[in-house]
């Protein structure tokens, strides 16, 4: 489901004398459905320049990314979005949303941009809201004024409303409660239950033991870093 | 479900708005020039840069305001810069819409909020006054002003309503393209955020295609798609609205990213 092939990437600072930072060579790795894969290697390796790179978000300098039929490296925006909205999951460690929005219809979003009624969608958020222990007295209240914890099960949920069938989980248990990281885990293997590919950081190593089928140690794709 | 969405990709496969290589000067001076770029149907662009970077010049030669010196533009697979005078203002008050920055310049203040709904309404054929009311009040509630405001001027309203109003009037005849104006420029930032999530909501719910220039990456981020970064006339960078904001590849968008306050 996600095939990446000679990934590279540079970052070149030209507001700071054009300094070209070479932070990935041969990256290369394979999700297939149904799997769990996770990403180690020490900080500053390129763990996250990696998730960011299959997401579109940093582009890349050259080899492929290839998730379903699309290739991430050379697709237009629009076929990112579409990709984002239909195939492509992530859930990232920092909720970014409009204030004001009610945190119902921030986890209802991703199924709204899809045509699934309103209705629907609200009952799937509510569904996960309760499961991840968010209490409905604040489903109504906009999530930024949430503690460290609460928005990320509100962006945990967000992610897990729509089956995408790839998914990009960066920390999900950081800052949860025995409880709800328990939650959090179920979730992961639901999703890889029904055939989700997943390509994961977790820093919890017990977390990573229990839903991680294989490692990839980024560090042999960073320049300088690899043996 | 599956024939519509066949339906939505065929639709999506032709643009609804075709730009090649536009150019406007004012004198020997570039306002923009060499502008290319499709925008499909249901995509949201944004257009950055800061003041005189070209980017209203750009707006207005789109919506039709200015013509451009050289360069294409299709709509439709129609050519707009071919269309005689009357069907280019038929096609303003049907297929298109304008949101300005200043409610003012696209509101008429000595008329009824209704008014202003409606008078939109008639231009592209409407009569019947129990229609256009009922209709103008349920534009007024998707835009979150009171059914009983409905006689009231613009003029009594605060500035977040008049630009609630605004959007209300130009989205009543079901647009298919909408070109916005630093939307959200002179609004307290509370009213800003219940802007963006009405726009958010309507571009979402109508399908609709936008182009909207802002100086405010913030508000980019959570409407555009994508984004096309203006300096001097040029577009010096276009792509992915998070990919250009978090992985800036040109200078001077490396620049603009960097010089953002962080809260």
């Amino acid at each position: 489901m996600i095939e990446v092939r000679n990934l590279s990437k540079n970052f070149t600072l030209h507001n700071q004398g054009g300094t070209v930072l070479p932070v990935m060579v041969g990256g290369h790795l394979d999700v297939a459905a149904g799997e769990c894969v996770g990403l180690i290697g020490q900080s500053g390796s390129g763990k996250s320049t990696m998730m960011r790179m299959v997401y579109g978000n940093y582009l890349a300098a050259g080899g492929s990314i290839r998730i379903g039929d699309v290739d991430v490296v050379t697709a237009l925006p629009r076929d990112i979005v579409a990709l984002r909205r239909h195939t492509l999951g992530y859930v990232s460690q920092f909720l970014r949303v409009l204030p004001r929005v009610p945190t119902i219809d921030v986890v209802a979003e991703p199924l709204l941009v899809l045509g699934t009624p309103v209705d629907a969608a609200r009952a799937k958020a509510a569904a996960l809201l309760e499961r991840l222990n968010i209490p409905q007295r604040l489903w109504a209240l906009s999530p930024t004024t949430f503690s460290g914890g609460e928005q990320q099960r509100v962006n945990i949920a967000r992610g897990f409303a729509h089956d995408y069938p790839a998914l990009l989980l960066d920390e999900p248990t950081a800052s949860l409660d025995a409880v709800n990281r328990e939650v959090v885990l179920s979730l992961i293997e639901e999703a890889k239950a029904r055939g989700a590919a997943i390509l994961g950081i977790f820093h919890d190593e017990p977390a990573r033991e229990r839903v991680c089928d294989r490692l990839v140690d980024v560090t042999s794709f960073t320049p300088g870093l690899s043996a | 479900m599956v024939m519509m969405e066949r339906q939505l990709s065929a639709q999506a496969a032709a643009p609804l708005l075709s730009v090649q290589g536009l150019s406007r000067y004012y004198g020997a001076r570039i306002g923009c020039k060499d502008v290319s770029f499709d925008l499909y149907p249901g995509e949201v662009m944004g257009i950055v840069g800061e003041s005189g970077s070209g980017k209203s010049t750009l707006l207005s030669c789109l919506a039709g305001h200015q013509r451009p010196d050289a360069g294409g533009l299709s709509y439709n697979g129609v050519d707009v810069l071919a269309l005689s005078e009357a069907e280019r203002r038929r096609l303003l008050r049907s297929d298109w819409a304008y949101v300005h920055q200043n409610p003012r310049d696209g509101l008429r203040m000595g008329v009824s909020a209704g008014g202003n709904v409606g008078e939109r309404l008639m231009a592209v054929g409407a009569r019947h006054y129990g229609q256009i009311r009922d209709t103008a009040t349920d534009w007024l509630g998707r835009v979150e002003i009171a059914a009983e405001r409905i006689d009231d001027r613009p003029s009594a309203f605060s500035g977040g309503m008049q630009q609630r109003l605004q959007i209300a009037r130009n989205l009543v005849t079901a647009p298919k393209l909408v070109f916005m104006d630093e939307p959200t420029g002179g609004l307290d930032v509370s009213v800003q955020a219940r802007l963006l999530d009405l726009l958010r909501g309507l571009v979402r719910d109508l399908g609709l295609s936008v182009v909207i220039v802002t100086h405010d990456l913030a508000v980019v981020r959570l409407l555009a798609d994508r984004l096309m970064v203006m300096k001097s006339g040029h577009v010096v960078e276009a792509g992915l609205t998070d990919q250009v904001l978090d992985d800036p590849q040109h200078a001077y968008t490396q620049l603009l990213v960097s010089s953002v306050l962080q809260v």
